[in-house]
């Protein structure tokens, strides 16, 4: 008899299909994945603790760089979270703003994943051709925000600043040519023989498993659940917006994928709403106790200099309480536990990430696969280190 | 059948775990529900399993720290029931020394959930499978979501060139963290005319 022996492996941290500083042993027999154990935390930045000694304008930013390829969603669960703390309602516009950022975040992040995930399993041109996409995006970030990764756009009872015509106009342009780009990405890969070798019957999840891992996103309606927040727990003015949910059937990589590339699509659609019924009005709460008077105002107003003032030191108080508040951002739940003692900063600042969870079950999908699967699953999962490690 | 509100969920759960439930609120549309330690395992189950809750995700496991208080420790459990469209909120309070059964066997997702409460608090869990840290370096020392550890920690790590490796040092600042306070000592969000305008409607 043959004498077999497992064999420890580190894959990553610094491993090109290992998106980012993921550290996975993994424990071979020969080619087949025994177990892993994924080593996470070294992005930990302290995001949370971080978030105690900042008052809540200051604390936002932090939020862009959780997941970083997909920031204002990450800004938009923490403001809404606030938001329900004081009690504010946002002007009508300044919703319809967050919206079309928002879907602009998940298309941003939906391209990131999908073509990466072709390049983990060995196709170069989608993110070629993706990336010039994303570029574009990133403008409209950096139009509207000033940056084009680090937005801190949104604010507490609104966004803030409002969008010039001329860059409606223009992302109004990017969803007439976008589509043809996705259908683009899909000739490359949706029939390619070496892409569906390499994803289908890959890390399949079933309906049970994805409730009991706390999957949430995609990872959970490619498994044939249909459960989205947008539409079950409509934010913002999802409500009056008219998209649908892909859902996969297999729950399978390959699933994943076509889950996300319709998103793109249907985010393509909400877009164009939002541009085409955007309301006129204030961009944020004119409740000058949150946000800050018009810089003009300032000149005239002694009242105005003073709330500036105050807000820009002492910041506002929000009402001691404690909320959770989760948006689907494009990989999943996003939600925010937040526990406020009544001061100007918050008390403590949990963070729901959904890549924490669905790296978690990487040891329970890649069991009994091979190890040149592990790339392909990790590629599926949409892993962003910046959320998982916070 | 399916609950329909929070408030519904309230009775419900009111009046299944009666004795089991410290004190239930509902605020800004979630309901908060406390209850003792040794309940968390029989009140989680029920959670699940029971045919009208059907709270079959866990969504996250937040530890607060109280160090004025008695029992320091507070630790809230988030769920979500897809068939209800319905959020929980669970939450324990309890002492530092004490350990805390772990939920890993009825939900596998609260390994890391638990992982992470152990790492930034030190908190305990009873039957954790793999209680290790998670988040922070190897070999850290110390739990630093916890309100007495400073911001600034107590180790600084640094390529040194002279040992040609990575080198822990204690942190150097050359300026200390400096945490003004900006908080007013009045009463910032109300108007005297506001004030006196409630006073008018109450007359």
């Amino acid at each position: 008899m043959k004498k077999t022996k497992t064999l420890n492996l580190n894959f990553g941290p610094q491993h090109p299909a290992a998106h980012g500083v993921l550290r996975l042993i993994l424990k071979l027999d020969g080619e087949v994945v025994e177990e892993a154990d994924p080593h996470i935390g070294l992005l930990h930045r302290g995001t949370e603790k971080l978030i105690e000694h900042k008052t809540y304008t200051q604390a936002l930013p932090y939020f862009d760089r959780l997941d970083y390829v997909a920031p204002m969603n990450q800004e938009h669960a923490f403001a809404l979270a606030t938001e329900k703390l004081l009690k504010i309602e946002v002007p009508i516009r300044a919703k319809y703003i967050r919206v079309i950022f928002c879907e602009i975040g998940r298309i941003l992040s939906h391209i990131l994943n999908v073509t990466t995930q072709a390049l983990d399993v060995g196709a170069l041109t989608p993110s070629l051709w993706g990336f010039e996409e994303r570029e574009t995006l990133m403008t409209f970030y950096e139009r509207a925000s000033g940056s084009r990764l680090h937005a801190n756009y949104f604010r507490t009872g609104g966004v803030h600043q409002d969008l010039p015509q001329k860059l409606l106009d223009d992302i109004g342009k990017f969803c007439q040519t976008f589509p043809k780009i996705i259908d683009d990405l899909e000739n490359l890969l949706t029939d390619n023989r070496i892409f569906k070798q390499r994803n289908v019957d890959i890390g399949i999840v079933t309906k049970k498993d994805a409730m009991d891992h706390s999957f949430s996103g995609v990872m959970l309606r490619g498994s044939g659940i249909a459960w989205d927040l947008r539409k079950s727990q409509p934010y913002e003015c999802y409500k009056d917006l008219d998209f649908k949910i892909p859902v996969g059937k297999n729950g399978d990589c390959y699933d994943r994928y076509l889950c996300r590339i319709e998103e793109m699509r249907e985010s393509v659609k909400i877009i164009k709403q939002c541009l085409n019924n955007l309301p006129k009005g204030p961009i944020k709460t004119i409740d000058n106790k949150i946000s800050p008077p018009k810089r003009e105002d300032l000149k005239n107003s002694m009242e105005a200099l003073i709330h500036h003032f105050k807000l820009f030191t002492e910041g506002f108080r929000v009402p001691a309480g404690n909320v959770y508040s989760a948006v689907e951002a494009p990989k999943g739940e996003f939600g925010v536990y937040l526990i406020s003692d009544g001061s100007n900063k918050p008390y403590r600042c949990k963070i729901r990430a959904p890549g924490f969870s669905h790296l978690q079950a990487m040891d329970y999908l890649i069991k009994g696969h091979m190890l040149a699967d592990v790339p392909a699953v990790l590629g599926s999962l949409d892993i962003v280190f910046g959320e998982v490690d916070r | 059948m399916t609950i329909k509100s929070t408030i519904e969920l309230e009775k419900i759960v009111n009046s299944e775990l009666a004795s089991k439930v410290d004190s239930s609120s509902t605020n800004y549309g979630e309901l908060l529900i406390e209850i003792k330690v040794e309940e968390l395992i029989n009140v989680i189950n029920f959670l699940k399993s029971n045919d009208l809750c059907k709270f079959r995700q866990l969504i996250d496991i937040a530890g607060i720290d109280y160090p004025e208080k008695e029992k320091r420790f507070k630790l809230v459990y988030l769920f979500l029931s897809h068939e209800n469209n319905l959020r929980i909120k669970i939450s324990i309070n309890f002492e530092m020394t004490q350990q805390i059964p772990s939920i890993t066997k009825i939900f596998p997702s609260a390994n890391w959930m638990e992982r992470e409460v152990f790492d930034m608090y030190g908190i305990k869990f009873k039957n954790h499978p793999d209680l290790r840290r998670i988040l922070t370096d190897y070999n850290f020392k110390g739990h630093p979501l916890r309100k007495d550890f400073p911001l600034t920690g107590f180790n600084e790590v640094r390529y040194s060139e002279k040992d040609k490796k990575v080198i822990y040092e204690p942190v150097k600042l050359e300026q200390n963290y400096r945490n003004f306070d900006f908080s007013s000592p009045w009463e910032g969000t109300k108007y005297v005319k506001e004030i006196q305008n409630k006073k008018n409607e109450k007359n």
